[in-house]
Parts: C-alpha cells; structure tokens; sequence
C-alpha cells in the first residue's frame, strides 16, 4: 500500500495532488486492515460469536441496552485515547470516577435544585485533576504512569477518607435517571437510554475535535514533540488539555455509573487498566503518534463484548484482570509491527543516546558536468 | 613540529618486515541509495606513522574510516592486513582483526567508570567474581603507557571532559592490541593543551608501531602530525603523498577548487536588497558569543563554517530554542526577545532544522498534516484557508507523493524537506532560517529547493542558510558569514572562492589556532 | 618520552560548594525527615527513639526493602515492575497453602512461593525480551494476569503458617528486627552482585547503553531476564514476610501498600535513574528508611490511614520531581553564562 518515493521528475508544473489515493472502498479496506481498523471487525465477530451463544442478544432492545452499559467505559476509553495519543499514561481514571460518584452521592441527596450546581463542581473538579497530572507530567517532569499512580493513591485515600469507606450518599433519582433511564417511546428499541445518547455525542464530540487544529496539534506532539515544540505548539499545554479531557470523561463516566452502579467508593476501581486494555486492541500506539479515537471506543465495545461472551460461556467474570493481561502484552507486541513503527518508551524512560543508525550521508555535491543518476536519498 | 618515530626503528608488534603497510585498502566504493559517496579509494596504513585524511565536508572521509571500521561494508574493493583479505562484517571482526576507531560519538558508558568501560564484555574474574583490583590495575598500566597521569581509573565516564573521554577510547582500543586507530576529528572539541597531549599520545603508540589514520579538518595538525596525506574531493582520491611535498595553501586547493558550475538558479540582477529584516548585535547563548550580524529582506546570507563552529546554535539561538542571554535581536528594526520558537512564529520568522526526521517533521502523519503544523499551531483561525491553498503550494513545490493523506516517511528525502519548507512557508514568514537545507536530498531536488529560496529572496524574504557544502554557500549566497569556534570569523562578499571560505572557517590562512576552552564534543551534529 | 598530567587548570565543572552524590544525599534527606519525625512524635507525647518505635519503623522497612531491592535491579537494567503487588500476594498465597500450618512443610513451602516467583519473573523477562515490549507494559499486563487468577481462585484466607515461620515476622534483637536483617542482607548480596560480578556490571551495563554493550558483545537479553527474575523472587520473599506476620495467606495482601509505586518511589529517591544505567542498592535502602520514617510518624500521629494515602501519593509525586531535575544531562557550553542557570550537575 506504501512505497518509497520515486526520484523527482525535472521541473515541470505538476497537477495537484489528489487529497486522497485511491477510491473510497480501497481506502476503507485498507483502514480495515490496520489495527485501528481491524478493532471494529473485531467487534463484530464478537457480537456475532454472542449472538450465536445467545440469540436474544441480538434483538435491538438488548443490543441498546447492552450499548449502554457499555457506555462509561467507551467513553473513558476515548478520554484514554487523547492521553495515550500525546505519549502518555492516565492511571488516575478509576480514582477520579470514585470520587465523582461518592460527591454526586453526598452533595446531591434528596435535592434536586442541587444538582446543576453538584454536576458544575464535579466538572469542576475533573478539570482540576487533569491540570494537576498534566503540569506534574510536563512542568515537573514526572513520567505521567507516576504522577497519575500518584494522583490515584492520593485521591483514593481522599475519597476513602471522606466517605469512611463505606457506600454513602442517595442522590435522587432524577440523577440517577441519568445512567438508568432514557428517551421513552422510541419505535423498535423502545427506549434510547441517555448513555447511549451521552456516549454517541462524545463520540461525534471526539471525532470532531481530532479533525480540529488542536487534534492534529495534539497527535503530532504525541509522534515528535521536538518537531512541535519547533513548530511552535506550546508543548506543555497541549499535553495538559489532553489530561483534562481525560479526567472529564472519567467524570462524565462516574455521572453514568451512579445510575448504574451506585453509590460506593470503590466504583470504577480498575477502570484505568480496562480504558488502557480498551485503547490498546483499538490499535492505538503506545507512545503516541497514531490511532484513531473511534478505535479505543470500539476497543472497549469489543473488550465488553467480550466479556459478555466469556459470561455465557460461564467464565467467572473473576477472571476478566487475566483476561485484559493477555490482551494488553499481545496488542502491544503486535501492534508495534503492524503500524510499522516501533512503540515508543516514555521520554524519561528512554537514555538521550545517539542515534544508532548511520547518519545521512552527505550528499555529494554537483558535479563540474553531466548530471548525476537521480537516485533517492 | 614532532618528530614520529621512523618505521624501520619501530618495534613493531605486527612484525612486519621493512615497514611495508600493514593494511592496504584498493578500490574502495560504496553508495547510499543511488548515491556515491566514495569512488575507487586506496590507502595503505604503515606501522608506526600517521596518515592523514583530508576534504572537506561530503568528500567521503567518514565513509572511508567507516568502511576501515566495519560499521559499512563496501560495494567494491578489498581491505588487506598483513597480505591477508580482511571482510568486515560487523564492527567486532574490524576490531578483532586489530582496527581500532574513535568516533566523534565515543561509544562509551557514561555512568560506567574507566575501567568498566574498557573491560565491558570482558571482565576479568577471579573465581566467580569479577575481579575489580587487577581492573583498576591494568587499565591504570593502559593510562601510564599512553603518558597520561592523573586519570582515576574509577571515575565514571560521565565526570571526565571531552579529553579525557577520548583517552579512555584510545585505552580501550590499545587494550585490544589495536595495530590500527583511526581517529574522526580528534581536536574537535579540544583545548589547546588538550591537544598536546593527544600528540604525544600519538607519538608513543606511532614508537610502538601503531600505524594511525588521522581525519581531520584542522590543516594545521595534519602537517604536524602526518607522514602521508591523502586528500579525498567528491568521493574521489585527488592524491596521496608525503606530507613533506605539500602545504597548507596547495592542500586547500587540493581540496576545493571546482568550477562552480550553472548549476545555481541565476539572482535577479534586478532585485536590491530590502530594510534589514533581521539585525544581532553581541548575541551570544552560552554556545555562540558576540555576533554581530545583519539580513535585510530578498537577501541570502549564508552561514558557512566547519563542524562545531556554532552555527546551528546560532540558528537556534534566533529562533528561541536556544535563548540569547546576551545581547540584541532586531527584527524589522524593532527590538525582540524571542524566548521561545511560538514567539519566534509570531515574530515572523521560520525555521529548517538541520535534522528533519528528528525535529522537522511528524514521521507518522500525513503530509497535510504536517505541511499545515505551524498553521494549526500558532494560527489555527487560518487553518482552513491553509488547506485551501495547500494543493497549490505541493504543487508549485513540486512535490512528488501519492496524495496529500501520504504518510510523510514514506517519501524521499527531497520531497520530506519539501514539506517542512510548505509547513514554513503557509505562514509567511519574512525571515527564513534554513540549516543544511538541501543535506541528503537528491541532485534534483536540490536544485528545486535552490530555486525556491531564490523565489523567497525575490518577494522579499530574508533568507539566512548555514551549509557545509561550499559550492551550495558559494552558489547560492549573496554575502558570507564565516563562523569559528562560535563567534564570527569572518564576512566574504559574494565572489569569495571555497578557498577563501575554507580558510576563514579553519584559521589556516591567518595561522590562527583555536584558543578556547571547554569545547564540548561537536556542537553541533552537522 | 613525556608524561603530562590531564586535569586543566580551571574550569572543568566549577563547583562552589562540593555537591553531594546522589547516596549520601538520600541519607542527608533521611537525616532530615528523622530530626522533624522525632519533633511531630514528640509533640504526639512519644518518642521517636523508643525501643518499640524503632522496631516499628524497621518492620515498615523491611517488606518495602525486598520489593525495593528488586525493583532497582529491574530499573537499572532499563526496565520496570508493576506486577510486585501481585506476585506477593501469590507468594503469600503459596507459601501459606504449601505450608498449611505444618512445621515440616515450611521449607517447601517457602522454595514453592519462591519457585513459582522466580516463573512469573521468567515470564516478565521473556516477554520484555523476545517480544520487545518495554517492562512498564509487559509487568502490567503480568499484574493483571495473576490478579485475575487470584481473584478467580481465591476468595479470602488460603492457608496458614505454622507458628515457627510466623516467629521469623515478630522476632526482634532488641530493637532490630529479624526480618529487617534478612532484608539487609540480601541487600548485601545484591551489592556484592551489582558490584562484583560480571551480571552485575552488565545489568548496568545493559541499563546505560544497550547498543554500546551489543557492540562489546554483551549477551544483552540475559541481564534484563535476570533483573525480572531476581526482583519477582525478592517480592516474592515480601509475600513470605507478610504470611509470616499475618499467619495466613492472602489473594489481596501485595496491593495493600501501594508496593508497585512506593518502591519505584524509593529507588529514583535512593538516586538511580529510572531510565537505568545508574544507582545503588544502598541508595534505594535510604529512600525506603525515608517512607517508613514518614509512614511511622504518620501512625504515631494516628492520621487516618486513607489520609496517610494522600500524603504518600503527594510526596512520590515530589521526590520523583526533584530528582527528575537532577538526572537531566546538561551538555557543556562553550561560553560560561551569568545568565545561563547552573547546571544542578550529577557529580561522581
């Protein structure tokens, strides 16, 4: 599909380059063939492989509703995406989850005046969190996986400590309808739960924002950073905003599992290692500088999928740690050749040596007469 | 001058009878995807003298010490040591078969002490344990047989000065019975006493028959040194004779002196130089100190000077990658400080870095991608006007590639800086700062990219390229900024010839050494 | 022929003030974080400097010690460990089902829980090195693993320790622990082996330049197997302490005590470099005193256990961030600058 650069034509006008190569159909198959690809026909013969262990699975109400149980961790694992794509780690997303859910629990109660003011705060606090890992990780200098570990303990103690440990807090149900009901009287499904609706929005938002400036901005600090920061990207903020937008969706993800789940301090407990599995079988590489958003999420419908099919199959859900285990360490070995490009290291794990491979060799300069075979450099 | 042992006195260790060479190397050739860097090479070593290898940048030096080395393996020829055929395959057999070198880039571990460094692979044990005291003994005889005191033998790598470290390869290689040590550019980054000490270094492992092969730029210490010199132009051996017959100024000439050739876009006799765009007075970062430099807008000024003489720095420096600590920076007349490459976008000027893998372009993006990164990073309200029009400038940049959605590594060199250049050029700037531009791109994009810079000149952009290759600085540019050891040397007019050009950058001509301390090792990787 | 000295005249690296190397700045630190432990103990009515206290302080010393000792030998070979938490809490598990209380079964119980480790670490190494995936991801994917086997085959208690191992946990000379000897010496053995073997110097070798060694013909997969193998075993021993001190086994031990990030936090404290290549075992030993130090006094203060959570995640943050200034290579300049800061230079 690729190919070296053929030498360049003496000085002739060009026609212009063509935005993209190839019909729409060979340019989808192609896409399909590449990891970030290959994730979504990955979901579908998971979806097939349970339909198949349970026919009622297949039917659009369950398959709705399957959707959005899936939600938080589809939309977490876009979050994911956006750190992961900027070289990154966020290790802090089960934390953060924990501690919006037990602040909607506690400062919302019976009161539903408070719960714009309460959803506001919660936001509020995302944004925090993720300007504090961005600017540990980039003005201090610490590798991300360890100020996010960090942020995790610390906040974990925090929100164990406020709580006691114990599920507190009853918000009303109107809050909760958030992740439990949705839009009623739909034809065929019945009802459109609101974290489908929540999760196919982020989705668009997402999708959307990577086609922004700031998206491709942002991918391209994640492939070379040196070559932004010559660019002119203010390196440091554009990896922040990413921390950022991961924490929100950690949040949004928590405002979801209160309705789903409730209210305990040890809701979303592991789900950074489940966004991280998510991204990773969306062929997203780790390091930075390739992967689609769409990818993580369908990574995670996959994974959940997956789930639901050891399920059936009777696999006791205690085993789903192994499970991602396995998926983690063969995605990356994979993935790594798949791309084509090596996985790179976080930069503070990796020695400023020199470049191990011979340097480009000087050009010889022109000579006298006669012109030189055009070879490719 | 000092007086290197004579070969027939030399106690040898190869043994080798009359002082025949002990490796004779005949036709060497090797390419680099299509193109030749050395052509039909020969070069004998004799024990116990140092041969000198000369020309300028691109003429093949490298690539010969590299063949010697193992690290590249030729195309064509033959290597011999003591009469036998010698094929290196891997740097370890060069090394065994008794080829030493020392690169600019010493492979050594930093956090290692001398010691360790030298024995790595090979500690020596007694019984199950490594045996540290004969270690520290043996690689202290090594240090003591080279003349040199005062090296703890366990002191980390990472703590000695560039002098130092050297010592500490040229141990290593010693310790493996090295017969030959070739060595890259030794004085590079050396002090003056520093360097006297790497010549009578020499001169003791020369009294033992060791036949040195000596690269360097530095005229000066060729003559001091060398019993032969072989000076290598475009690939090509021009001659290889006793030092004795030759001179600094006929060796200059030996080594540049080509016809420059139409090959360079013709100025537009009509266009006059514009407002100074771009003015430094006593700038200076640490790396470069008390430059004083002006470029006024449809200028070209080029940057020329020998390896590590600071000018990517200067570069650097300008654009805020690099901050001035000392000193003024106009632009267009007004005073700017420009701390940061953003600011420097801002201010109008652009940037081709010297390395454009490493910090020129996004390796696994499209090339829309990134021929729009400074748009979409410094002024993303123009993002879509800058696609519009992106079509247009590939196309007037000629650049060759599937389609705009091309991975930019798969493209070749010439079109890869096409595409910094369109990333550059979408913003206007009106000043360009250019590094080796045209640095492994093919002959036809070179020229493309020459005519480009002369359209830039044209609309009134300041343009400021540093070069290696003296008849791209001679060719293309109107005025010459000549740079030393990281102040400037000199300023040529625009008929100076490569001689004049060489001779500013090396000191040759004026006699002059180099006189600073604390060099670091290449200063720039150019 | 002439000798000549090298060192020149002036200014190589002009130090004002001698800097302290990055071992005895550890143990500056640990001085340090001692003399304010000893006031905010005071202030609580108690002394620091108590028998018992000191006991306390070396038993919080000597589980983080044995995963940390690992740890630095992983980070200096240039890789990484994220599945200690894990593979103690199967330590545990093991020991305590091997053993299940009988006397006779202590020694095969303790080899099984060790061999099974020293699998586990295997498995780290092999992957790091055959599959080319880096150890921060390869040791979390090995986490989750056995997490998810613990998980599915052990729900509670699983096993006990018969009460001559549980006495190895609570035996004290004085004020010293027998663990904490234990942990000291095999923190001896550990230095003779960095220090003193040809695994060793290539550990550091392979850690502080993996072409360069290539080049000198260093085996380099075998160091990092080796590092994996060893720290897994050493965590493995944190997991036999544990079972001794709490007399049963337990699936869900090794991550009460945020083993993973504490003892990476206490080998970039101990000066070695995450990116590997440099550091000491000795060191790591001060950056572990300094958290049980901190761990201690947090306990006598009777703050909070979740509290003392936060204050641990805030302090790794801060001390991984100090020394990430530190171990920035500075490239020499050419023209000493007022203005250019001063290097805070890692000196020998």
């Amino acid at each position: 599909m690729s190919g070296i650069g053929t030498a360049d034509a003496p000085a002739t006008r060009r026609d212009a380059l063509p935005e993209h190569h190839g019909s729409i159909t060979r340019r989808f198959l192609g896409g399909l063939v590449t990891p970030g690809g290959a994730v979504f026909v990955l979901a579908l013969v998971l979806f097939a492989a349970v339909v198949a262990s349970n026919p009622a699975f297949g039917e659009p109400d369950r398959m709705v509703r399957f959707l959005a149980r899936s939600a938080p961790i589809a939309i977490i694992a876009m979050g994911q995406y956006f750190v992961i794509v900027a070289g990154e780690f966020d290790l802090s997303m089960g934390a953060v989850i924990a501690t919006q859910v037990v602040m909607a629990g506690n400062l919302i109660g019976q009161d539903d005046s408070r719960i714009l003011p309460v959803l506001v705060a919660m936001l509020a606090v995302g944004v925090l969190v993720g300007l504090l890992n961005g600017m540990a990780t980039t003005l201090l200098g610490v590798p991300s996986f360890i100020v996010t570990l960090g942020m995790m303990l610390a906040l974990s103690g925090l929100v164990f400590y406020l709580t006691g440990g114990a599920a507190t807090g009853n918000p009303t149900d109107n809050f909760r309808s958030i992740g439990r009901s949705g839009v009623e009287d739909v034809p065929v499904i019945d009802l459109l739960p609101y974290p489908l609706v929540i999760l196919v929005v982020l989705a668009v938002f997402a999708v959307w924002l990577m086609r922004r400036p700031y998206g491709r901005t942002l991918i391209a600090t994640g492939d070379n950073p040196s070559s932004a920061a010559v660019s002119g990207a203010t390196v440091w903020w554009v990896k922040t905003r990413a921390f950022i937008l991961s924490s929100m969706s950690s949040t949004v993800a928590g405002i979801i599992l209160v309705g789903q789940a409730g209210v305990h301090p040890s809701v979303g407990q592991g789900y950074e290692f489940i966004a991280i599995t998510a991204v990773v079988l969306g062929g997203v590489v780790l390091g930075g500088g390739r992967g689609w958003v769409l990818s993580a999420a369908a990574g995670a419908i996959a994974l959940d999928l997956l789930f639901t099919l050891l399920n059936f199959r009777e696999v006791p859900s205690t085993w789903r740690d192994t499970v991602q285990g396995v998926i983690i360490i063969a995605a990356v070995a994979l993935s790594g050749r798949a791309w084509r490009s090596g996985n790179k290291l976080p930069r503070m794990l990796r020695r400023p040596e020199a470049d191990p491979e011979p340097p480009i060799p000087p050009a010889v300069p022109p000579p006298a007469t006669g012109s030189q075979s055009a070879g490719t450099p | 001058m000092l007086a290197p042992a004579t070969p027939d006195n030399a106690p040898g260790p190869s043994g080798n009878p009359g002082g025949g060479p002990l490796l004779r190397a005949r036709g060497i050739t090797k390419s680099f995807l299509g193109n030749v860097v050395l052509q039909d090479a020969d070069i004998d070593l004799v024990p116990g003298q140092v041969h000198g290898l000369v020309g300028e940048n691109g003429a093949g030096k490298s690539t010969l010490m590299k063949v010697l080395a193992g690290v590249y393996q030729p195309d064509a020829g033959s290597i011999e040591i003591d009469g036998e055929p010698q094929h290196f395959g891997h740097p370890l057999q060069a090394q065994h078969a008794g080829v030493a070198t020392v690169f600019q880039e010493f492979n050594l571990l930093p956090d290692r002490t001398i010691a360790q460094n030298i024995y790595l692979g090979r500690e020596p044990r007694k019984g199950p344990l490594v045996d540290t005291g004969r270690m520290r003994r043996d690689t202290a005889e090594l240090l003591t047989g080279l003349g040199v005191e005062g090296l703890d033998p366990d002191a980390p790598v990472r703590t000695l000065s560039v002098a130092e470290q050297q010592i500490v390869e040229i141990a290593k290689a010693i310790s493996f019975s090295a017969r030959i040590i070739s060595m890259d550019e030794p004085t590079a980054a050396l002090a003056d006493h520093e360097v006297a000490l790497l010549y009578s270094i020499i001169e003791r492992l020369t009294a033992r028959g060791v036949a040195i092969l000596y690269v360097s730029h530095r005229l000066k210490e060729i003559f001091d040194l060398c019993d032969t010199i072989t000076v290598l132009k475009d690939g090509q051996m021009v001659t290889s004779r006793p030092a004795g017959e030759l001179d600094e100024s006929t060796l200059v000439r030996l080594m540049v002196g080509r016809t420059i050739s139409a090959f360079f876009p013709d100025k537009d006799p009509d266009t006059t130089p514009g407002e100074v765009a771009l003015e430094l007075s006593g700038a200076g970062n640490g790396y470069v100190d008390g430059v004083d430099l002006a470029v006024r807008g449809g200028e070209i000024v080029g940057l020329a000077g020998l390896q590590g003489s600071g000018r990517t720095e200067l570069l650097e420096g300008i654009f805020g990658v690099r901050p001035f600590s000392r000193g003024e920076v106009r632009i267009a007349g007004r005073p700017a400080t420009l701390r940061s490459p953003r600011g420097a976008v801002r201010a109008g000027l652009a940037l081709v870095t010297e390395d454009r893998k490493a910090t020129g372009l996004a390796l696994n993006q499209s090339i829309a991608t990134n021929a729009l990164g400074v748009v979409r990073a410094v002024f993303p309200r123009r993002t879509s006007a800058a696609r519009q029009a992106l079509p247009g400038l590939l196309s007037s940049l000629e650049v060759i590639a599937r389609s705009m959605d091309q991975e930019v590594q798969f493209l070749s060199g010439g079109n890869q800086q096409k595409i910094v250049l369109a990333r550059w050029l979408g913003t206007n700037p009106q000043v360009v700062l250019l590094d080796e531009p045209t640095r492994g791109i093919d002959v036809g994009a070179k020229r493309g990219i020459y005519e480009l810079m002369r359209a830039l000149a044209a609309q009134g952009v300041a343009v400021l390229m540093v070069s290696s290759e003296l008849p791209e600085v001679i060719g293309m540019s109107d005025r010459i900024v000549v740079m030393r050891d990281g102040r400037v040397a000199a300023e040529l007019p625009a008929g100076a010839s490569e001689v004049q050009v060489l001779e500013a950058a090396t000191g040759a001509g004026s006699g002059e050494q180099s006189d600073d301390q604390n060099d670091d090792q290449g200063g720039e990787s150019g | 022929m002439s000798t000549s000295t090298v060192s020149p005249p002036t200014q190589r690296r002009a130090p004002v003030v001698r800097r302290l190397d990055t071992t005895q700045l550890v143990y500056v630190a640990l001085l340090a974080v001692i003399v304010v432990g000893t006031v905010l103990t005071a202030m609580s009515g108690r002394s620091f400097f108590s028998s018992g206290n000191i006991a306390s302080v070396l038993t919080l010393t000597s589980t983080l010690g044995f995963v940390a000792i690992g740890q630095t030998l992983v980070i200096l070979v240039g890789s990484l460990d994220l599945s200690v938490p894990y593979v103690i809490s199967l330590a545990s598990i093991v020991g305590g089902g091997v053993m299940n209380g009988e006397e006779s079964m202590i020694v095969p119980g303790v080899l099984a829980a060790l061999g099974v480790c020293a699998v586990v670490g295997l498995a780290n190494g092999l992957v790091v090195t055959g599959l080319g995936v880096h150890g921060f991801i390869a040791t979390l994917g090995m986490g989750l693993i056995i997490s998810g086997y613990l998980a599915s085959n052990y729900q509670g208690n699983y096993g006990s320790a018969p009460r001559s191992f549980q006495l190895v946990g609570i035996t004290l000379f004085g004020p010293v622990p027998l663990s904490t000897l234990i942990m000291l010496g095999c923190a001896g053995v550990g230095v003779l082996m960095l220090n003193r073997t040809r695994l060793g110097h290539h550990i550091y070798a392979v850690g502080g330049g993996r072409e360069v060694s290539r080049m000198s013909g260093v085996r380099t997969h075998t160091p990092v197997v080796a590092a994996h193998v060893l720290c897994s075993v050493l965590a493995g021993m944190a997991g036999l302490l544990l079972l001794s001190r709490t007399s049963v086994g337990s699936p869900t031990i090794g991550n009460q005590g945020g083993y993973d990030l504490m003892s990476i936090a206490a080998v970039v404290l101990g000066g070695t470099l995450l990116a590997g290549g440099r550091g000491s075992i000795v060191g790591t030993i001060g950056g572990v005193a300094i958290f049980a130090v901190i761990d201690n006094v947090m306990s006598v203060m009777e703050i909070n256990s979740f509290l003392q959570d936060v204050v641990r995640g805030l302090v790794i943050v801060i001390a991984v961030a100090v020394y990430a200034r530190r171990a920035i290579p500075r490239r020499a300049t050419r023209f000493p600058d007022r203005a250019t800061a001063v290097t805070i230079g890692d000196t020998p």
